[in-house]
């Protein structure tokens, strides 16, 4: 008795087993295992290379080229005499371009002091998942701009260094989700010239931006830089952009309101001159557009 | 003691009546949405899908990263990935059917046949049913096959905006290819 038991026991659990093996034939995928996570770069914090002002921790693809049109318009506050600042427009004309997944240029002219900027940056990590992934994204950025306004003082003895500025900034950024972005900025401007003599020539701040996607193809923005050393005593204030990214397809238009002028790094942390506190706030719109240069090869 | 024997001989043979599985990880496949209005191609190809046939069953299954599909054009992978399928909330497209006919194919010696596939897409989660021919080649004991079918977009839920409504088909072309290896288990 005990012998048939014990036979029928172990016949049942066969049987349990074979019956397994069928039930593994519903999902054929499975018979392969698990696929091993492979590490994965996490794409698309930003819609653009910028948040608003300050660079991103975003950059473009490898092989596209990003012309980009930044406008700022007058104060608020002007009224319906300057059609609300609409009247006016300052202007910064840009060309970057995208030469590796973690490497991109750029060159641009914005008419505020008849500039000329570039810029290069690289991220030695960026943001990814599955083994040997890193949380965040840690890229550099280091620009140039030049003054092209003409001499304040023809008369004196006028160095063509002193045109030039100088800006070193470090990006840590996470996506946190598909919707939440946020990223912090230590950045380093340098102007080899200043109005006077006490004003420093090094002048330390720390960007705060990120993004708040509201659909698909829409998100909030916001992009704050807080000088830490350097701000000169008086008549100078800490540049806040917050505005809307909205992507219609091939163009990204950045809307926003922001208290800077400038469109450069040099411009828009050390010399911006109006406050949010009295509406001296600016209607500004960035607008992108993405060209290919060189296809990528996907082949048939 | 007897009664044994014959239960382990049946479950051994039962296993081995599993039948042959075929599986590869680099189907490809195919994703074509261009119109004659399109001002460049919609194109996208994913080499990496894997896909698992049982030769005794018919039954066939496909699974592909939606995040694994390249386009000649960064921008248009980025509005694929992060406007229309949405390849992070939804990121695999599965197919799980059978071959209609598949008693008819030898799959000992080499020949051609043309065979009917049915089966329910699940992509954008959204699962529809698709049924299409596919050629089937068996060479040197191995299997080629190709498919091709069409999927409105409309049926998986993936809008176009209408900026861009004529220059992205409505319905994609979708073509397979793959080359399968027996599976060892």
């Amino acid at each position: 008795m005990k012998k048939l038991l014990f036979q029928s026991t172990l016949g049942m659990v066969l049987l349990l087993f074979s019956s397994n093996l069928f039930a593994q034939d519903e999902d054929l995928l499975k018979l392969l295992g698990n696929e091993k996570t492979k590490k994965e770069r996490v794409k698309y914090a930003f819609k653009s290379p910028r948040v608003i002002n300050g660079h991103s921790m975003e950059f473009l693809n490898p092989g596209t080229m990003d012309f980009r049109i930044l406008h700022r318009f007058g104060q608020l506050n002007q009224g319906y005499k300057n059609f609300f600042g609409l009247d006016q427009a300052s202007m910064r004309m840009g060309f970057d371009f995208g030469i590796l997944h973690n490497l991109m240029f750029g060159v641009g002219r914005s008419t505020y002091k008849k500039e000329l900027d570039a810029f290069i940056k690289y991220a030695p990590i960026r943001q990814s998942t599955g083994p040997w992934s890193s949380p965040v994204t840690f890229a550099l950025v280091s620009g140039i701009t030049m003054d092209g306004t003409p001499w304040a003082d023809p008369n004196r003895k006028n160095f063509y260094t002193s045109r030039l500025a100088y800006y070193f900034e470090a990006i840590i950024g996470r996506k946190f989700s598909e919707a939440f972005t946020l990223q912090i900025a230590p950045t380093m401007v340098h102007k080899n010239i200043v109005p006077f003599e006490k004003d420093p020539n090094n002048i330390y701040a720390l960007g705060i931006g990120g993004r708040l996607k509201l659909s698909k193809r829409v998100a909030f923005t916001w992009d704050y830089t807080h000088v830490v050393i350097g701000m000169p005593d008086s008549g100078y204030y800490n540049p806040l952009s917050i505005g809307f990214d909205i992507e219609t397809g091939g163009h990204v238009f950045q809307l926003h309101f922001s208290n800077s002028t400038g469109m450069n790094e040099k411009a828009f942390i050390t010399e911006t001159t109006s406050r949010w506190g009295k509406a001296e706030v600016r209607f500004g719109f960035n607008l992108s557009r993405v060209f290919q240069i060189k296809k990528k090869k996907v082949g048939k | 003691m007897k009664n044994l024997l014959v239960t382990i001989l049946g479950v051994v043979i039962t296993m081995n009546c599993i039948g042959q599985k075929y599986y590869t990880k680099n189907a490809k496949i195919n994703f074509d949405a261009t119109t004659p209005s399109s001002p460049e191609k919609v194109e996208g190809i994913n080499r990496t899908a894997t896909c698992v046939i049982d030769t005794k069953s018919g039954a066939m299954q496909f699974v592909a990263l939606m995040k694994s599909f390249e386009f000649e054009r960064a921008l248009m992978e980025e509005h694929f990935n992060e406007n229309y399928v949405e390849s992070s909330k939804f990121p695999k497209a599965e197919f799980k059917g059978e071959l209609k006919d598949n008693e008819e194919i030898d799959y000992s010696k080499d020949g051609t046949y043309t065979v009917k596939v049915k089966g329910i897409l699940t992509m954008h989660g959204v699962s529809n049913e698709v049924k299409t021919d596919a050629k089937i080649i068996i060479l040197n004991g191995k299997i080629s096959a190709t498919a091709e079918f069409s999927a409105k977009l409309e049926d998986y839920k993936i809008s176009i905006p209408g900026l861009v409504a004529d220059k992205v088909a409505k319905s994609a072309k979708i073509t397979v290819s793959c080359s399968l290896e027996p599976l060892k288990n």
